[in-house]
């Protein structure tokens, strides 16, 4: 049995906020757990010192966190600590990829295949290495249950594929894609795979080695973490061949006035003081979920997701966009002739937090023909009674906008 | 609700399901596109200027309740008014969603007061009126609500 009760005595915000409270958007960014509060602010009152270069008792505490840290998340992906690379997010990660080993290894004429369904941080960072290298954008579509169209391999995966970068779980849909079989399409033809897995790490088992992606990012805010961290994770092999990122303190081995040599990975991809804090209560938000257990989440909010469809859909005159058979606990939906900022400000007036607009993802909004949708999407610490609040009150704005007819 | 009925007054319900000159205009002398990247919300502004007078004006696009009722009644009150005194009711209105404060009886406008209280929205209602201004001043780059 989840207990999402006491799950809930977890999180200090349920206090702080009116009895009301129902948050609906953790795939912008979720709660957090008193125990990554305590992590961030244990490390800034208890031994607040640089990591990697301090001669100290507290300096080498404050190195052996961040370093713990980097080792549950490996753990988490079931990776090596060498790969795990620290950036200060999914967006930076995917840029690090793109300013590294896409620009290093791409010329003109050589494909990058992106899809339709594409988060705008995995859409623009190829944009502009498309512009610098002449590397050709390709998309692959998605059809209307918000699936990928993988009818027609052989148009997408070409000899010219040199890298494929995909979103594992859709953050407007939900769908799950079928990352494995991507992947095998993207290898048979020689190409390097990066999974934009931001929305999937915090809600299934990832295995990295299983799903043998060579690149995979994620963020350490949508897994209770604090903002400000998230990672990268690399084959060795990848990230050793690539160029450094950013230069500065930390990323290097020996410094002269004219020429350098680097750090050994993940710490040549580094550069500069981390974000130790944030890295640190990231380690504390695996603790929490590992503690729950990752497949019980899973398993809990497939149930809540199942329950949440069944009766959004009985609502008049709203449309839900994406019906893939596997998809996590995020719903798309408008309802007819309300706009989703109306609506959201609406369920704000109840307490209700619900996501409005175009979530990064403006191509799938023009390919829906709409400008926004509205957005439920579901965590830990959510509950049936949220899913009732949260129809009640798109029932009741209907009726105050006279919506539907 | 009280402070919800204060943003979503009758007046601008009637407008959202029922806006006014909401029509392209194909004779228009002077055209402006305004987008809110925040949230998608489009508008393509059409007026048709004569001797430095508002003759017609009407828009197209896409809002919320609070974009597109900003705008129906906008189209509704710039008519027949000459350039300058837009320029004016746009200055008195910008005021008044930024600030709260008006300058004496904004009449029609006065159902779009209480959108200062909610600074999320503040660009819903002065996209259109942003649009129009840079309608009025020919400049036809794309009015974006993040710039100003």
């Amino acid at each position: 049995m989840f207990d999402v009760k006491n799950i809930r005595k977890d999180f200090p915000i349920f206090a702080e906020q009116p009895d009301n409270f129902v948050y609906l958007d953790s795939s912008a960014t979720t709660l957090k757990p008193q125990s990554v509060i305590d992590a961030v602010a244990g490390y800034y009152s208890k031994y607040s010192a640089n990591v990697h270069r301090s001669i100290y008792t507290i300096g080498e505490q404050a190195t052996a966190e961040y370093e713990g840290s980097r080792g549950k998340v490996a753990k988490f992906i079931n990776a090596d600590s060498h790969s795990i690379i620290f950036t200060k997010g999914t967006t930076e990660a995917i840029n690090l990829v793109a300013y590294t080993w896409a620009r290093k290894n791409l010329k003109a004429g050589d494909e990058i295949l992106l899809t339709e369904m594409e988060h705008h941080s995995n859409l623009i960072p190829w944009q502009l290495c498309a512009q610098e290298t002449g590397a050709i954008l390709k998309h692959i579509p998605f059809n209307e249950d918000g699936t990928l169209d993988l009818s027609e391999p052989e148009k997408w995966f070409t000899h010219k594929t040199k890298l494929v970068a995909v979103i594992h779980q859709s953050n407007v849909f939900g769908t799950v894609n079928p990352i494995k079989d991507i992947i095998k399409m993207a290898y048979d033809v020689g190409a390097i795979v990066l999974v934009d897995a931001a929305q999937s790490v915090p809600h299934q088992t990832v295995d990295v080695q299983d799903m043998d992606c060579d690149f995979l990012a994620f963020s350490g805010h949508k897994m209770l973490g604090p903002t400000g961290v998230g990672v990268l994770y690399g084959k060795p092999e990848l990230l050793e061949a690539m160029p450094p990122f950013l230069g500065g303190g930390e990323m290097i081995r020996t410094v002269s006035l004219n020429d350098s040599t680097w750090n050994g990975i993940p710490w040549k991809f580094e550069a500069g003081t981390p974000n130790i804090a944030q890295a640190i209560g990231l380690g504390a938000a695996i603790d929490y979920i590992n503690k729950i257990g990752l497949e019980k989440i899973h398993e809990y909010e497939q149930e809540l997701l199942n329950y949440a469809l069944e009766k959004m859909q009985e609502i008049p005159g709203i449309n839900i966009y994406g019906a893939a058979q596997k998809r996590g606990a995020v719903i798309s939906f408008n309802v007819e002739n309300i706009h989703p900022h109306d609506l959201a400000q609406f369920l704000d007036n109840d307490g209700i937090a619900i996501r409005a607009g175009h979530h990064c993802a403006q191509p799938i909004m023009k390919k829906l023909g709409v400008s926004a949708t509205g957005r439920a999407s579901f965590y830990v610490y959510n509950s049936k009674e949220d899913v009732v609040r949260l129809c009640e009150s798109i029932e009741k704005t209907i009726k105050f906008m006279g919506g539907s007819k | 609700m009280d402070d919800l009925r204060d943003l979503y007054q009758q007046l601008i319900l009637d407008h959202n399901q029922n806006p006014q000159n909401f029509r392209e205009m194909i004779d228009a002398t002077s055209k402006a596109e305004g987008h809110n990247p925040l949230c998608g919300d489009e508008i393509t502004l059409f007026l048709q200027i004569e001797n430095e007078k508002i003759i017609d004006a009407s828009f197209k696009g896409t809002g919320c309740a609070i974009s597109k009722a900003s705008a129906s009644i906008m189209t509704t009150l710039i008519k027949d008014l000459t350039v300058n005194k837009a320029e004016i009711l746009f200055e008195q209105f910008h005021k008044m969603i930024t600030t709260g404060e008006t300058n004496g009886d904004m009449g029609k406008l006065m159902v779009l007061a209480g959108v200062y209280k909610f600074p999320a929205r503040v660009k819903c209602a002065v996209l259109s009126w942003h649009t129009m201004n840079n309608a009025l001043h020919g400049n036809t780059e794309l009015t974006s609500t993040e710039i100003s």
